[in-house]
């Protein structure tokens, strides 16, 4: 029994220094008297020097397990390494190292069985599926026969949640053709170089999380993951040239089993059974059903957090909670050797600003006076829970770079008898995983205090926008909108100045100094040299000039109702932003409502480079590159003025986004795009947009830095940024929902007791003009074993990593090497754990560790993404667009993207509190008789079945049948009944919720629209090529055996 | 005698002429020994209250390098209705409309005291007049307030169907646009970049059709007709006179259309936006800019000038305009930058210039040449109106003014009586209630085949247009027949010198004058296109037999001041002393040869009556500001220049020497020597010299004045002579252009230095004792005296080595 691979563990069966590193790690941190109760820990001062040796046996061999007083102590909050909830089980049974026998609760075992095994949808229908995917799959590269028929098996985590009880009836039979455990010649075999790496040219680039390494030249097309190759590759991988080298060739031979799999193509493909593949869905609800509404503690080192989707609070503890920053794992293989061979890409997704729920802490300001933060001398690490107080007080020693540091007199405090200093709990930098400080005129440019920053408002009154009535539209809701710009906590009201400008090929900035009777227009035309023709009065504070704003507001629409100008420009407008700012000494925002293509002859103007003959060639890369030069050196500009540009796009053909949103996402700008834009059907949607975006947190100028502790650093960095050097990120602003997603490397080994430490500081500039520091901290385990890291091992981060390294590789490869190596990333970072972490089974098996079981769903959904789709039907704007939209998406919104929720809204209880439980994106889901709303973050779509209730279709549009509902729709009538109310209600939630606003969609079943939301079902076939999620498995799979034989 | 000065004062009177020799030597050769050129001081525009203008066309020689305009001077056969042009001797029948002349019924232009005569000619529409404001705004505040009132008060001063444009700058110059009503508008430029005419149009969106639907209440074409049917032109009327606009303008007639529809954005008529401009200049603000401590405002006046003279060029060529710079203080940035914006470099001074340390000096002089160039084939003017306490870059923009006929006024400050006055003054108006100003003119000398013309010196720029009459040899601006001068005043003057070129063998026939005949064709301030056409003549005399005659001929006045504006001409480009050299020179030339006296005897040198006060001119000017810069800034000897060349011979030879009553219980006010020996205790004294007005209260007077005795009625005729000189102050005060300095001040008064600076030193510290009286008031000077000057041109004249 314990040699299913899912249970037995073998990493777990071996020696576990690592465990005594955890400990010996966690003696060092300032919580450690915490850990004092811990097996008689050493104490704290050496421990971090001198990590204690533990033996691992005489340590208990399980974090989870009993040495962890779940209610101990001074932090107060529970310290388990797994909620309370998987106590129900003893888990230390399953995870005492292999010797031990004990079988794990049948129960869990069956339903295992009933989920993994596809070969055996067999068992249940009996009907041999895997012909299909021999006949459907894309991938190229023959299949060997029996590939076709993967059996799946989830590498049980060891804290099973005990919800998968509740999956598929078990099946007992199967477990025999579970190979037995450890069959020696896995190792022999090693991950088979399937033949299509061998294709690609090997590359000298060992990164192993990193599949798309910077810019690569583009003749090596794929460099990554080359274990094979690499010189340090493990020994146990042979060379091999051929795709089943070996005498111990294991790929299952045709008829070789039971299922009888012959490569019979043909008969069109029968339903499997959805449920037996695992679900999104259903790992979401049961992380929502473990974690949620609980309070999540962060006293723990290397403790996985709930996931992105699940409501949870956080407490924070000492390390920064997972709003700020997620890491793709939480438990870093000690060497570089082993993060080559695992693949997994070692990353954290930081968002600087992330919004707290009320019930959590705002982030304490911390000032260290006039001296300025305490910073570590060597590495310049701020002060953190981490640093230990050695010499009475007198001194600290970094966790960053291990330098001891003299305590300014002025900071010195004793120590306890834990050695703990006796402010720990006054001081939020000593206690918190989080924290602001006060930043010193140090740390301000030109060592002057900032000013307040400034948003401007810079609108195209160009023909088609006056036409739209667009411009009305903007100035009408500026003026209530600026009441509300973001303010100091605390303050009455926001020190944002404000400032309007309009241009078509020439530009006009408006004076509206609260002194003059009337607003004074300026037209400047000359666009080669941009230039702010006032020094004061273009940026202003709202309240003084309310009425000559309002009534500039007012004017702006009719000033230029006779327009007959279509010609635009657009690099100008924004030289001419940061010019205004520069001429101001502040840092702002630009808001820009643009049109066209600006092809008036200026600096930047642009034409027509949309060539869909280049779709599907190595060419098609040009398409997403930003045209060079002119743009260029405007971020550069922007960023070091701190200007941020956020572009709102309201094109009625191709308008360039690749090159127009490059300032933007160099800035922390967001690019908004509403094509085809009318008042009346994409009005609110666009204000909605505007609204949160002008309301939004946010802080400018800001730099981050992230430090790490030694043994590994910060090497590659994605988001809307700028990097002028190799470590600093620059940002011109950085709001609540841009995330940095930063990647690390092996410098050294790392130790398993000490772990690694991140500490993220972002110098920023206030709304209310006051320069901080936001420091965020979090610290890592380490471990010499892969099962530690695929059990720590966060998929959401993992895709949100895997999004942005393949969006940004599009930039310089081929999409169709992009998109293998994001399936032979995937099937080797599975092949790897099943190598080394999974019990013997039968090959035919496909085994996935708990932690990323849906892994492949969002691998797949991410590759049938319009970026990474050479389709030629997709507007080459779009595909721009939400490449560019993805590289500083936050992981919840990543997620979203990659697996909308498809709603039920049919069958749910009107009465209900609570919005009805999402079903999985397939087709399967939706009944004729239905009702669904599918969203994903960008897009909302009502879904009407043919055989809608006739009473839900007249409670929620008041027309009696769906024969009678207007085309268009994107509003529902505001109706009263309960039934549109809740539905409502649904939306506005989730247009609340979202970082952006959605235009709803209303489709019926079989009409034309549908096609649009049947993209969006992920686990179907793409729309535009992609496949399936089952043929997808099938196809990792293969590619996992290939790659174990 | 007394016959040439009436003569003398007869042609001034009807021809607004002054020759300096009123009697022609026959030859080249003698012309030369005679030393004054044969040369005259011309007002084109002299006011002839009893000249009422002709309503037609004039008759011109049909041959086409002379085109002379038919005058009294022509030989006419009333029979075969023929006139012989006294100039090409071509032969021309009348037009047809002169079917009817005959002996009892000629035309005016026949009879011999219409030797002027003014022509109003119908050729095309009348173009409106242009005043375009260009002003600073890096002005103090109290000064900018004065301006924005005298701006505002002018509004009401031009015409009603008068188009103005207002540009202002600082750091940047905004051009702005004035039918906006709800918003004011401006386009701004860059203070720190050179643009071309075009780009200026284009920025301005003067060039494409399109911008008409730009911003504000584009005015269609309609509306351009709508502008023009205030000034009494009915829309076809102006349909149909776009297209001889074209003709007239050169301008190509779609473009004209085009033009005309979007100029009216910064150009228009006044009556209708004098409530928006007025509000928009009112709410006028200094430049906003901040300025740093030790440093100048940012003021790109040479940007402010390119886009005003751009605009102008692209909607107005050709047509009479004025642009009016109000500066308050240099140029410190962009193209035409004077000096730097660190206070502690000082803007350049004489001292700088002869040292060629005057950095942007070449520079700013050679951008404000060229715009001055472009402005006048356009035929727009540039008055400078430079108040301010330091100098102000006048020397590199003077050629703005100098070259287009524009004014400069120079002040203190904005918020000056001089700077207010002298601005309203500008639109003072005459007689018929038309402004005292012509645009556009063009100047044409015709003259007879014994004569030629060698240039001009003036507010005036050559139209190069080289005929039979143009002369190889060029005094002033020469090599030309033709002159432009953009804007004209009834004061206007220009010198203009000839030479003889008739052989000395090739004898004039008894009887046979030489003729000028000077053709000026302007835009009159009403509008109306007009031609003055003056024809003078002269004898010719042989210089050896008739040299008395000739000596007797001098105009000594106009050739003082003739002499007087070549060294002016030369100083601009010469070396100070080189040119007092040259004018000494000339001198003693002319004393040896008008002189009577024994060979090294200085003591019998004399000069006839006709030539006595000439020296005494001389003197004054050697020591006057126009030719010494001592004491003077570059900008002020600019500014003193400017008003030289261009003023009729009365005012200009106040300038050289400045007139000077007395005033005193012992009789009526009377003029007395420009002599240190007239200041007396007892006197008031008037001193008028052109730029100042000088009332001087001597010694005793100015006690018993601040006794207050004027305040008794038993003293009441000392309250009488105090006032005379105010009167008559007042009266200068009220017709002089530009407002002189007015000083009242007593003896030991520090702004007695005007006076004292400019008397002739009889009395200094050297000699005081030796003349040991008490009259008159010793000078603290080295200056020689007239008299020192007068022994030493008497000792050169007769010494026979010079």
């Amino acid at each position: 029994m314990s040699q299913q691979g899912y249970v037995a563990t073998p990493p777990y069966s071996q020696a576990q220094p690592g465990l005594g590193g955890y400990q010996g790690g966690f003696g060092s941190a300032p919580a450690q008297p915490h850990y004092g109760h811990y097996g008689g820990a050493p104490p704290p001062a050496t421990a971090l020097l001198k990590p204690p040796v533990s033996s691992g046996t005489g340590l208990p061999p399980h974090p989870g397990s009993g040495p962890y007083n779940p209610n101990s102590q001074q932090n107060g909050a529970p310290m388990q390494r797994y909620p309370p909830a998987t106590y129900s089980q003893p888990p230390q049974q399953s995870y005492n190292s292999m010797a031990s026998p004990a079988p794990p609760p049948p129960m869990q075992l069956t339903n295992q069985m009933g989920t993994m095994n596809l070969g055996n949808y067999g068992p249940v229908q009996s009907a041999p599926s895997a012909t299909s995917p021999v006949a459907q799959q894309p991938f190229r590269g023959p299949p060997p026969p029996a590939t076709a028929q993967p059996s799946m098996q989830h590498q049980m985590g060891p804290a099973q949640p005990p919800m998968q009880h509740q999956m598929a009836p078990a099946q007992p039979p199967m477990q025999h053709q579970m190979a037995p455990a450890q069959p020696p010649m896995q190792h022999q075999m090693g991950p088979a170089q399937p033949p299509m790496q061998h294709q690609m040219a090997p590359p000298t680039s060992m990164s192993m999380g990193r599949p798309f390494p910077g810019p690569p030249p583009p003749a090596a097309p794929g460099g990554f993951h080359q274990p094979g190759l690499g010189p340090a590759g493990p020994p146990g991988y042979p060379q091999q040239t051929g795709p089943f080298m070996g005498g111990h060739m294991a790929g299952p031979q045709p008829g070789g089993f039971p299922g009888g799999l012959g490569p019979q193509p043909g008969p069109p493909q029968k339903k499997l059974d959805l449920d037996s593949i695992p679900s999104t869905t259903q790992v979401i609800e049961d992380d929502q059903a473990r974690h949620g509404g609980q309070v999540y503690s962060t006293n723990i080192r290397g403790q996985v957090p709930p996931l992105v989707t699940t409501n949870f609070t956080v407490q924070d503890q000492g390390h920064a909670s997972p709003r700020f920053i997620r890491c793709t794992t939480y438990s870093l293989p000690c060497t570089a050797e082993l993060a080559k061979q695992c693949q997994v890409p070692l990353a954290c997704i930081v968002k600087p600003f992330a919004r707290l729920p009320n019930n959590e802490t705002p982030l304490y300001l911390v000032n260290h006076g006039e001296s300025g933060p305490i910073r570590c001398n060597r590495c310049k690490a701020y002060m953190c829970p981490y640093m230990q107080f050695i010499d009475g007080g007198r001194r600290y020693q970094c966790a960053f770079c291990s330098c001891v540091n003299e305590v300014p007199v002025f900071y010195f405090q004793h120590l306890d008898h834990m050695g703990r200093r006796v402010d720990f709990y006054e001081r939020a930098e000593l206690s918190l995983g989080s924290y602001e400080m006060v930043a010193t005129l140090d740390y301000c440019k030109n060592n002057k205090p900032p000013k307040p920053p400034a948003y401007i408002f810079m609108i195209d009154v160009s023909y088609n926008n006056i036409k739209s009535g667009l411009v009305r539209l903007i100035c009408d809701e500026l003026k209530t909108l600026l009441d509300k710009l973001p303010r100091e906590d605390g303050a009455e009201s926001s020190a944002i100045q404000v400032g309007f400008a309009t241009y078509n090929k020439t530009l006009h900035f408006y004076n509206v100094k609260s002194s003059l009777s009337q607003p004074q227009m300026m037209v400047v035309s000359d666009m080669t040299e941009m230039y702010v023709p006032l020094p004061d009065g273009f940026l202003v504070n709202f309240q003084e000039s309310r009425a000559l704003v309002c009534n500039l507001l007012s004017q702006i629409p009719d000033m230029f109702t006779d327009t007959n100008e279509s010609e635009t420009v657009f690099a100008p407008i924004i030289q001419a932003g940061v010019e205004a700012f520069k001429e101001a000494d502040c840092s702002g925002k630009l808001f820009v409502f643009h049109s066209s293509m600006p092809t008036a002859e200026a600096p930047g103007k642009l034409k027509n480079r949309d060539d869909k003959k280049l779709v599907n060639t190595d060419k098609e890369k040009t398409l997403f590159q930003p045209l060079k030069g002119t743009y260029e050196q405007l971020s550069k500009d922007c960023v070091a003025q701190g200007c941020c540009v956020d572009l709102f796009l309201f094109p009625n053909q191709y308008v360039d986004v690749a090159t127009m949103a490059d300032v933007p996402s160099h800035t922390g700008g967001s690019v908004f795009k509403y094509n085809n834009f009318q008042v009346d059907t994409d009005g609110e949607h666009f204000l909605r947009d505007l609204r949160k975006e002008v309301q939004k947190s946010i802080g400018f100028d800001a730099v981050m830095r992230v430090r790490t502790s030694t043994g590994f650093r910060a090497t590659d960095f994605f988001g809307a940024i700028h990097m002028n050097n190799t470590t600093d990120v620059e940002m011109a602003a950085v709001d609540c929902d841009k995330v940095v997603t930063v990647e690390f490397k092996h410098d050294d080994a790392l130790s398993e007791e000490t772990g690694a430490f991140i500490q993220c500081a972002l110098l920023y500039t206030t709304v209310g003009g006051q320069r901080r520091l936001r420091i965020l901290n979090l610290g890592l385990n380490c471990s010499t074993h892969l099962s530690e890291l695929y059990k720590s091992c966060e998929t959401d981060a993992l895709v949100n990593f895997f999004a942005k390294s393949a969006y940004r590789a599009i930039l310089n490869q081929p999409l169709k090497n992009v998109r293998d190596i994001l399936v032979n990333q995937t099937a080797h970072m599975l092949a790897c754990y099943r190598k080394n972490c999974a019990s013997a089974s039968v090959a035919s098996q496909l085994i996935l560790p708990d932690a990323m079981k849906v892994f492949p769903v969002y691998m797949n959904s991410l590759m049938k993404t319009a970026p990474l789709t050479g389709s030629t039907e997709l507007a080459t704007d779009e595909r721009a667009h939400q490449r560019l939209a993805v590289m500083a998406m936050a992981v919840e919104d990543t997620q979203l993207l990659l697996y909308p929720r498809l709603i039920p809204l049919h069958n749910m209880d009107v009465g209900s509190e609570v919005s009805p439980t999402p079903v999985r994106c397939s087709e399967e889901r939706l009944a004729d008789g239905g009702v669904f709303l599918l969203e994903n973050g960008q897009a909302l779509f009502l879904w009407l079945g043919q055989a809608s209730p006739p009473d839900m279709i007249q409670g929620l549009f008041n027309v009696p049948s769906l024969a009678h509902l207007q085309a268009h729709m994107c509003v529902l009538p505001e109706l009263d009944n309960p039934l549109s109310k809740k539905v409502r209600s649904i939306i506005n939630d989730l247009l609340e919720k979202r970082p952006r606003s959605m235009k709803l969609h209303i489709v019926k079943q079989k009409d034309k629209p549908e096609m649009m939301f049947r993209q969006f079902l992920v686990e179907d076939k793409g729309l535009h090529g992609g496949t399936s999620y089952l043929d997808f498995l099938c196809h990792v799979h293969r590619e996992i055996r290939q790659l174990l034989t | 005698m007394a016959t040439y000065q009436e003569f003398i004062q007869q042609n001034e009177d009807r021809d607004g002429v002054r020759f300096s020799w009123n009697l022609w030597p026959s030859s080249r050769l003698e012309a030369t020994r005679l030393v004054v050129p044969v040369s005259c001081l011309f007002t084109p525009l002299k006011e002839r209250p009893d000249l009422p203008p002709v309503q037609y066309e004039p008759v011109m020689c049909s041959r086409a390098n002379c085109k002379a305009v038919l005058n009294p001077l022509c030989q006419v056969d009333f029979r075969a209705k023929i006139w012989a042009c006294n100039f090409c001797f071509q032969r021309n029948p009348f037009p047809p409309s002169y079917a009817g002349i005959s002996e009892v019924n000629q035309p005016a232009e026949l009879m011999p005291q219409f030797s002027t005569i003014e022509y109003i000619v119908q050729r095309g529409p009348s173009a409106p007049l242009i005043f375009l404001y260009v002003v600073d705004t890096c002005l103090e505040e109290e000064d900018l307030q004065a301006l924005k009132e005298s701006l505002q008060m002018s509004l009401s001063l031009l015409p009603p169907n008068a188009f103005v444009g207002l540009i202002t700058f600082g750091r940047m110059v905004q051009v702005h646009e004035l039918s906006c009503e709800l918003i004011s508008k401006s386009y701004v430029f860059r203070g720190t970049k050179d643009l071309t005419s075009k780009q200026i149009q284009e920025m301005l969106g003067l060039t494409k059709p399109s911008v008409a639907g730009q911003p504000g209440h584009p005015p269609a074409p309609q509306d351009a007709a709508a502008s023009c049917r205030y000034e009494g032109v009915a829309t076809p009327h102006l349909l149909l006179s776009l297209s001889e606009l074209k003709l007239f303008l050169k301008v190509p007639l779609f473009k004209m259309a085009i033009v005309s529809s979007l100029i009216f954005r910064f150009l228009q008529p006044v009556h209708k936006v004098d409530m928006n401009l007025t509000d928009l200049l009112g709410e006028l603000q200094r430049d906003p800019w901040p300025v740093p401590q030790g440093k100048r405002p940012l003021r790109s006046t040479g940007v402010a000038l390119s886009v005003a003279v751009g605009l102008l060029e692209g909607t107005f060529p050709n047509t009479g305009a004025r642009v009016m710079l109000f500066i308050g203080g240099p140029p410190t940035q962009g193209p035409g930058m004077v000096v730097g914006d660190e206070l502690k470099t000082p803007i350049r001074s004489w001292h700088d210039i002869q040292k060629d340390n005057a950095r942007h000096l070449k520079k700013a002089t050679k951008y404000y040449e060229a715009l001055a160039n472009r402005s006048a084939v356009n035929g727009h003017s540039i008055d400078i109106y430079a108040c301010a306490l330091d100098q102000t870059g006048l020397l590199e923009m003077k050629c703005l003014s100098n070259l287009t006929g524009g004014h400069i006024v120079m002040g203190d400050s904005f918020n000056t009586s001089l700077f207010k006055q002298t601005f309203q003054r500008v639109f003072n108006k005459d007689y018929n209630g038309d402004f005292r100003m012509a645009f556009g003119g063009i100047m044409e000398v015709k003259t007879s085949r014994e004569l030629k013309v060698c240039g001009a010196i003036g507010p005036c720029v050559s139209l190069n247009s080289k005929g039979s009459c143009v002369s190889e040899n060029e005094m002033g601006v020469g090599g030309t027949s033709q002159w432009k001068v953009c804007s004209l005043s009834p004061s206007t003057t220009l010198g203009i010198y000839f030479e003889v070129v008739n052989q000395h063998n090739a004898p004039i026939p008894q009887g046979g004058r030489g003729a000028v005949q000077f053709v000026t064709q302007y835009q009159h301030s009403n509008t109306q296109r007009r031609i003055r056409v003056t024809t003078i003549a002269r004898n010719w005399a042989d210089a050896q037999s008739q040299i008395q005659h000739i000596e007797s001929s001098f105009d000594q006045e106009a050739a003082a001041v003739l002499m007087a504006r070549l060294g002016v001409f030369r100083a601009e480009s010469e070396e100070g002393p080189d040119v007092l050299r040259w004018l000494d020179r000339q001198l003693i030339r002319l004393c040896q040869k008008f002189g009577q006296f024994n060979k090294d005897d200085p003591t019998s040198f004399k000069l006839s009556e006709s030539l006595s006060l000439y020296p005494q001119f001389m003197f004054h000017l050697r020591r006057s500001p126009f030719l010494q810069v001592f004491n003077n800034s570059p900008d002020e000897s600019s500014y003193y220049r400017h008003h030289f060349v261009r003023q009729d011979l009365t005012q200009s030879l106040i300038m050289i020497q400045p007139i000077l009553y007395s005033y005193s219980f012992h009789g009526p006010p009377e003029p007395v020597l420009l002599d240190s020996s007239s200041i007396l205790p007892d006197r008031i004294l008037l001193m008028d010299t052109f730029f100042q007005l000088v009332i001087y209260h001597g010694e005793t007077i100015a006690q018993w004045r601040k006794a207050g005795y004027q305040e008794m009625a038993e003293y009441e005729n000392f309250k009488q002579l105090l006032q005379a000189p105010l009167d008559d102050a007042q009266e200068i005060l009220q017709t002089r252009f530009p407002m002189p300095r007015y000083v009242d001040t007593e003896h030991g008064g520090s702004q007695a230095r005007f006076l004292l600076s400019k008397v002739n030193p009889s009395q200094t510290h050297n000699n005081l004792y030796a003349w040991g009286q008490e009259t008159g008031a010793p000078i603290l000077t080295d200056d020689v005296s007239l008299q020192v000057f007068m022994d030493h041109l008497k000792k050169l004249a007769v010494t026979s080595s010079a």
